[in-house]
């Protein structure tokens, strides 16, 4: 854990890593993923409408904005769960668009869900198992013969229960995955995710719903992936975290990227508080959703704290 | 009076009957389905008219050796699983549902018409496609067996046959869910995103998840006609329906259940049947046509398998622990 904290006990931040202003859509020095003018209409609704956005590979990137900004959607169309109505991404400089989620998890870009989806049927261990990637034994042919895949299913047993241990999960592993809470799923998904040895984790809202106690341990499992060579991009709401751990961060607002940046600036940036608050902020606060007052006040008594 | 000692021993027939082994791997196809992958199949009486007419009509028309009118029902069996899920898999669960009680009554109806009676008999049926399989028998000719299982020598080699097929089918399944492509089967049962987001082609491995139960249904099928004819009226969705109570009774998700399920559900019909006509004779229910009487039985049948259902949800097999978290 301590090559990933600096001297006052903050997270070294991955910095450099754009060219040029930070803007909607800038260039970055070692693009992992970039994505040309994606669209998705639901009816009369454009979820998602980015003209062109590049994720930094190595680093933790944050992707925040109000609800249904159409994070999850975006999610969606990068991994293939879901077809864009127009637009062409690649990962890893390879063309991936149109392409079927599960080759899309095969060449190393695994995701988890919004809503926690354990197999709950399935035991802890299980659960892992499924995540290691070109498993013979997950073929028909060689399945009814063990001695095909024994050795191999040995080594997958070691490496669950490894990553298992680390995110203190290892005691439940003959419990069906149903009968974990739902921060211990999050957490099982996010191991599961890890079997694959992933290049780059995308975390759908990783620590909604997760007790105050786990999120500190959750943070420290963000920051290791980085340290192991992963990039991370995830959305999330919550603002002391995003400031904690992320390089990056993208702000979406009605389908579109309205600002990037590293994340002291973004949260400064105006059209972050207008994605916020909708463009009539100047207007009366008072009929404005209380939590997103909050959400503001947060920003600001953090920038407060950090210029102290 | 009632001999209680036929109604036993005619019951305790079933416990081996060629039939209740043919239940028993068609419920074990609807478990690899249904039980372990979670495809809602309604139409496993379709796999098994195209186990029997595949067996009979390659025997009969093409004139086939036994093991090419085997290989024949199985291929109609797989071509009928691509048709069903190629459209469909993709589709949230229902669809298949809906597409294979329909498919199957489809099946049935074109069986049953007149247009293709020289190769179907039409509602008559087949017959006289038996003879190949007799020949096969290794059993010399003559009566054995003890107490209520004493039979002649090709009912004997039908049961050898057909529970050898049943045994071995339970070997399979029991094989492979204990290996990783079991565990993604049953992944997929429990939530077919993650599986996908974990890089596994589910739709492939529902596909082979369907063509292997639907296998299962066509060998069902065979073993069925053995010691009767081919009837198309035999075939209709409440035979699916029979199978979908043998799997629950006996444990959705399990290997033993569908074939232990069979055995129960046979022998009450069998014993219900028995008492309730017996009883009738006897003038214990005057209230009563020997025809209701008949009718009667799938009311007791369902009686008690709604019993059971009540008291043990999770079959006789099935895990109790599951249970607290079925969604
Ligand atoms: N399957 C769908 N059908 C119709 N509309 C949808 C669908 N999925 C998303 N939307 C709409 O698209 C918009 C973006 O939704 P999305 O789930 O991407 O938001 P989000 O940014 O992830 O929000 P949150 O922070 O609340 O998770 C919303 O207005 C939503 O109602
Ligand atoms: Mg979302």
């Amino acid at each position: 854990m301590s090559s990933s904290v600096g001297a006052q006990g903050a997270p070294i931040k991955s910095t450099g890593l754009h060219i040029g202003e930070p803007a909607p859509g800038v260039k970055k020095v070692d693009p992992i993923i970039v994505a040309d003018g994606i669209t998705r209409q639901f009816g009369g609704l454009m979820a998602v409408d980015v003209e062109h956005l590049e994720i930094p590979r190595g680093a933790i990137t944050a992707l925040i904005g109000p609800n249904g900004a159409g994070k999850t959607t975006l999610f969606n169309l990068l991994t293939g769960f879901d077809k864009p109505d127009s637009g062409t991404w690649t990962f890893d400089g390879e063309s991936i668009s149109g392409v079927p989620a599960f080759r899309v998890a095969r060449k190393g870009q695994v995701r988890t869900f919004q809503l926690t989806k354990a197999l709950g049927l399935l035991t802890v261990l299980d659960n892992m198992k499924l995540g290691a990637k070109g498993q013979s034994g997950e073929s028909l042919s060689r399945a009814v013969f063990p001695w095909f895949w024994k050795k191999e299913e040995e080594a997958i047993e070691a490496r669950a229960m490894e990553l298992l241990a680390r995110f203190k999960l290892d005691a439940k592993k003959d419990d069906y995955a149903a009968s974990l809470s739902g921060g211990q799923r999050k957490l099982l998904e996010m191991a599961r995710a890890l079997m694959s040895e992933p290049t780059l984790v995308m975390l759908d809202e990783p620590m909604a719903g997760v007790n105050p106690a786990l999120t500190q341990s959750l943070l420290d499992h963000i920051l290791n992936l980085k340290i192991e060579g992963m990039t991370v991009l995830f959305v999330e709401h919550d603002m002391h975290m995003v400031r904690h751990i992320a390089d990056w961060v993208v702000v979406m607002a009605e389908g579109k990227v309205v600002a990037e940046g590293d994340p002291h600036e973004v949260m400064a940036n105006p059209a972050v508080i207008d994605a916020y608050l909708g463009s009539h902020h100047d207007q009366d606060l008072g009929d404005l959703d209380t939590a997103v007052v909050e959400a503001i006040k947060e920003l600001a008594d953090d920038d407060a704290d950090d210029k102290q | 009076m009632i001999d209680w000692l036929l109604l036993l021993s005619n019951a305790a027939q079933e416990i081996i009957s060629p039939t209740t082994a043919a239940y028993a791997l068609a419920a074990l196809g609807l478990a690899i389905h249904f039980g372990f992958t979670g495809l809602l199949n309604f139409g496993q009486a379709g796999f098994m008219a195209l186990g029997a007419y595949g067996f009979a009509i390659a025997t009969l028309t093409f004139g086939l050796p036994v093991w090419g009118a085997i290989l024949f029902g199985i291929a109609a069996s797989i071509v009928f699983a691509l048709i069903l899920g190629v459209p469909t898999l993709r589709l949230r669960a229902d669809y298949l549902a809906i597409v294979t009680i329909a498919a199957a009554e489809i099946l049935r109806l074109l069986l049953t018409t007149n247009q293709f009676e020289p190769v179907t008999g039409s509602a008559n049926g087949l017959q006289g496609y038996k003879g190949g399989f007799a020949a096969l028998n290794p059993i010399p000719d003559g009566q054995y067996g003890f107490g209520p299982w004493v039979y002649n020598a090709y009912d004997w080699w039908v049961r050898l046959f057909g529970w050898t097929l049943v045994v071995l089918a339970a070997l399979i399944t029991w094989r492979l869910m204990k290996s990783p492509w079991g565990r993604v089967i049953k992944g997929i049962r429990e939530d077919e995103d993650a599986v996908r987001a974990l890089g596994k082609n589910v739709y492939f491995y529902k596909m082979q998840s369907l063509v292997i139960g639907g296998v299962f249904g066509s060998l069902a099928g065979m073993i069925f006609i053995l010691p009767r004819a081919v009837v198309p009226s035999n075939y209709q969705t409440s035979l699916t329906f029979f199978i979908y109570a043998i799997l629950l009774l006996g444990g959705a998700a399990t290997v033993l259940g569908p074939i232990v399920g069979s055995v129960i559900f046979w022998v009450l019909l069998s014993f219900f049947s028995g008492f309730v006509a017996r009883a009738v004779e006897a003038g214990w229910l005057p209230f009563m046509s020997s025809v209701q009487a008949g009718q009667l039985r799938f009311i007791l049948v369902g009686a008690a398998i709604m019993l059971i259902v009540i008291y043990r949800p999770q079959g006789i097999f099935g895990n109790k622990k599951e249970l607290a978290f079925v969604k």
